[in-house]
């Protein structure tokens, strides 16, 4: 008698020792404080190799070399070898097995990451020919008059005289010198 | 007392005085990161040249593609930031969709307010700072995580647990960078991953391999002879908002003060 | 879409990650939970100090604080991108992290308020249950009401007065070490924000002071608004049901608002008021003299953008106004509804204004952004983390009153206590 004041501590005690026990069930075995400590490492091991087993998707120059290395040598000589060939082509992902194509970007937009001039003095892009892309024949696509893969062939150096005496800018001030093979 | 236990017990008297006094040494970034106690031989870290970089937004694009982020989403994991400075020393900021377009014009997106265009004569100078996740030292969002969602690999790269992640959002506000968001798909915290698929396979972040112009490089701070490390012992680096704490190793060349 | 990118606009220069992550619902959620923790604190004048003149409005409170436990939980559950994985804080907790110790802390107060209503209610759970007992020919409700008294009893059926005595003496303990478990819990609310370091305007260790001065504020506001509409209340229906059989008591006969208890309550009210005040006002002085890298955008923010949400019906109406209606002397009950309402308000907007606010400037101090608070719902997102989900926070605890109700008679007649 006179302990009835202990019981709902006894439910206390009994809603502890469930969670106690769920946790056991529900908590897979590989989480817990792993290299980093408490702070920093208390997680569940089997995340990492779930990251590492994301797929890659762009498979750098190297790869596409392995195939294509005759365009990858020549491209390489011209300023635009500096240029993933991903960035313009698109991921590689297991090509040629999946996808069997890849899809070109040949969009003004494309070019204009680069080549829209800016007010940007102090930065790599003042180096850059830069275009206005509202006057620089706004209508055409680049690839009509220039080739991606070889920007300073003869054709290359006919537009860039074109663009001085148009006194279009960057490109006029620095004439063919204006691509610069940036380091 | 004779005198051999006068000498023993001073001697461990000083001792466990040196003990703490060691501990409250200050531990330059060199001995910190050259420590290989912990067993791991990596420990990734970033450099970034802001003066190279031409705000082409390659590695934003790259970076969504790799990491399956939804291209629309208006959440990235990586972003070109341009800073325009007049000469008055007024600076305007800008990244529209995180730069994944690149920049293509002087306007400078500023939210509600619209548009902003400075005059070509005022700007001083003007130029492109990448960002990403920092990969800190003592990251503040791990530390905030209540289910140990987030953490650190060994290596130090801080990844995301999407099966274990509640979403409560608490290392986002945690991060003093602005590096975390929710995917839209997972509905969990989202952040930059180093790549950590790509690097631990000996590749570079897809980041890396899309910029043109080498402003992005990853390296082995545990390995003297990696170049990125080199540079980032010997050259003149900068961090981003090192009061808070939090050790961020990704590291800048040519960090402007103006860089938020 | 992103989420928080629904209501979010933002302003100058924002990082592209950043959005309002954290609405309405985490507004809620300190307001919910500082007035279970004011509620608890005002019972507990009575129970331990025996502040004998408090005893109506203690009992009520206590009721009602354990109705508004539940709710605390809602809106975190609410703005969880994963709910169903909220159970992972009790699972794994990571002690590092402010959030973590939630499921501890709430759990333990949870039990305490449990085991003090069951302390004071064991005798009218034991006693009803032997008036169904011996009743014949039980209808189904009452087979289920006798099964569940029964089993509220926890078997203890003893009512004798050694045993009610013990019951005292407990009720007693658990209010005793009731008061530092909801300062405690409320307190830790305060930390959760103070903690955090990225945050210019949370970051500040007198925030848990702050917000267990304003928990206080809150529940005895409440508790004294809702306890004078209930009383109101009452005797409206008793007026009302007295149409038709004018056998029952009049109006004047039953009890009504005892306005001394109210006078009573009213003074602890405004003794946290100020305090919160201070509090407030010294970190305000304090950021503004100090002048950290982040002031600038904070004083743009609090001085500029938020003028009216802050000085205006935050400090103005929602604090001195009310400061005014409750120290004019003589208050009426018109003027303590006017005020305890003014007070809820205000406690509210302190809420709002620390956690929207807190996000609405950039972590790069170059802009803002602006929380659009969705009214009419487009999708469970809007609805969650906009009006009428807090709607349907700010509801729950009164159905939940009115059901606990049931088991738990606030208004009946006398027992043990």
């Amino acid at each position: 008698m006179g302990s009835h004041v202990w019981r709902p501590l006894y439910i206390a005690a009994a809603l502890i020792a469930v969670v106690l026990v769920a946790r056991t069930f529900l908590v897979p075995e590989d989480f817990g404080i792993h290299e980093r400590g408490y702070m920093y490492g208390w997680h569940r091991k089997g995340n990492e190799a779930e990251w590492k087993a994301v797929t890659v998707k762009y498979r750098t120059a190297a790869y596409c070399r392995e195939c294509h290395a005759d365009k990858a040598e020549s491209i390489s000589r011209t300023p635009h070898g500096i240029i993933s060939c991903e960035n313009c082509h698109g991921p590689a992902l297991n090509h040629p097995d999946d996808p069997p194509t890849l899809t070109i970007d040949r969009s003004r937009a494309l070019c204009l990451r680069c080549h829209a001039a800016l007010t940007t003095p102090s930065s790599g892009r003042a180096k850059i020919a830069g275009i206005n892309p509202e006057t620089h024949n706004p209508e055409a696509e680049c690839t009509l008059c220039h080739d991606p893969h070889n920007p300073i062939s003869s054709q290359g150096e006919a537009l860039a005289k074109r663009h001085e005496e148009g006194g279009m800018q960057g490109a006029s001030e620095r004439g063919s010198e204006a691509y610069p093979s940036v380091r | 007392m004779n005198r051999r236990d006068f000498l023993k017990n001073s001697i461990t008297v000083i001792a466990g005085l040196a003990v703490p006094l060691s501990a409250l040494e200050l531990i330059s970034p060199r001995t910190l990161l050259a420590r290989k106690e912990d067993g791991s031989a990596v420990r990734w870290a970033f450099l970034v040249d802001t003066q190279a970089c031409v705000g082409c937004g390659f590695c934003v694009k790259a970076c969504k593609t790799e990491n399956e982020i939804p291209y629309e989403a208006g959440i990235t994991r990586t972003w070109v930031e341009r800073y325009v400075v007049t000469g008055k020393g007024k600076s305007c900021v800008d990244s529209p969709q995180g730069g994944r377009e690149g920049f293509t014009s002087d306007r400078i997106d500023q939210g509600e307010e619209g548009h902003r265009e400075l005059a070509r004569d005022d700007v001083e100078k003007a130029f492109f700072v990448p960002k990403l996740c920092n990969h800190c030292e003592s990251p503040a969002c791990v530390q905030v995580c209540p289910v140990g969602a987030t953490y650190q690999t060994p290596d130090g790269v801080v990844l995301v647990d999407r099966k274990h992640c509640i979403g409560c959002a608490y290392c986002i506000m945690a991060c003093p960078y602005g590096v975390r968001s929710f995917h839209p798909v997972h509905k969990t915290a989202e952040k930059c991953t180093f790549c950590y698929h790509r690097i631990t396979k000996g590749m570079k972040t897809a980041c890396v391999d899309a910029c043109p112009f080498g402003t992005r490089k990853i390296g082995n701070l545990r390995n003297p002879d990696d170049p990125v490390t080199k540079t980032i012992m010997s050259g003149r680096v900068g961090v981003l908002k090192e009061e808070y704490g939090t050790k961020p190793q990704v590291y800048y060349l040519a960090l402007s003060r103006e860089v938020k | 879409m992103v989420h928080g990118e629904a209501w979010t606009i933002k302003e100058l220069f924002v990082y592209p990650n950043e959005y309002i992550y954290w609405t309405i619902q985490i507004v809620m959620y300190p307001f919910m939970t500082g007035l279970v923790a004011g509620a608890f604190v005002l019972s507990s004048l009575y129970h331990v100090f025996g502040i004998r003149q408090m005893k109506d409005i203690a009992r009520f409170s206590l009721v009602f604080s354990f109705a508004l436990l539940p709710v605390a939980m809602v809106p975190l559950q609410l703005h969880l991108q994963h709910p169903e994985r909220g159970i992972e804080v009790m699972l794994t907790p990571h002690f590092t992290s402010a959030i973590a110790a939630f499921g501890i802390a709430f759990s333990t107060y949870g039990m305490i308020v449990a085991s003090e209503l069951w302390f004071v209610y064991r005798r009218h759970f034991v006693e009803t249950a032997l008036s169904l007992k011996v009743k014949r020919n039980k209808n189904l409700p009452e087979r289920g009401r006798y099964l569940l008294f029964s089993a509220l009893t926890l078997g203890a059926w003893d009512v004798s007065e050694h045993a009610l005595a013990k019951d005292e003496k407990a009720v007693k303990v658990m209010a005793a070490t009731g008061i530092p478990v909801a300062c405690l819990l409320h307190g830790y609310a305060g930390f959760i924000f103070g903690s955090v370091k990225a945050n210019a305007l949370w970051t500040t260790p007198l925030m848990p002071f702050i917000f267990i001065c304003s928990a206080v504020v809150s529940g005895i506001a409440l508790c004294v608004l809702c306890y004078i509409v209930t009383m109101e209340i009452r005797k409206l229906i008793v007026g009302w049901k007295r149409k038709n059989d004018p056998s029952l008591p009049t109006p004047e006969q039953i009890k009504t608002v005892e306005m001394y208890e109210v006078t009573m309550t009213a003074k602890y009210l405004v003794m946290a008021l100020l305090a919160a005040l201070g509090l407030e006002l010294l970190d305000l002085l304090f950021r503004d003299y100090a002048k950290f890298r982040s002031w600038e955008i904070v004083r743009s923010l609090i001085y500029g953008k938020d003028f009216v949400n802050v000085f205006v019906i935050q400090y103005g109406l929602g604090n001195l106004v009310p400061l005014i209606l409750f120290l004019l002397p003589r208050l009426t009950v018109r003027r303590a509804i006017v005020a305890t309402l003014l007070v809820l308000m205000g406690v509210f907007m302190m809420r709002w204004n620390l956690v929207i606010g807190g996000q609405g400037f950039s972590a790069s101090f170059a802009g803002f952004m602006h929380y659009d608070l969705p009214i009419i719902p487009r999708d469970i997102e809007t609805f969650k983390e906009g009006l009428p989900g807090a709607i349907l926070v700010g509801i729950l605890p009164f159905v939940i009153f009115w059901g606990l109700n049931k088991i738990f008679p606030v208004f009946k007649g006398e027992d043990s206590h």
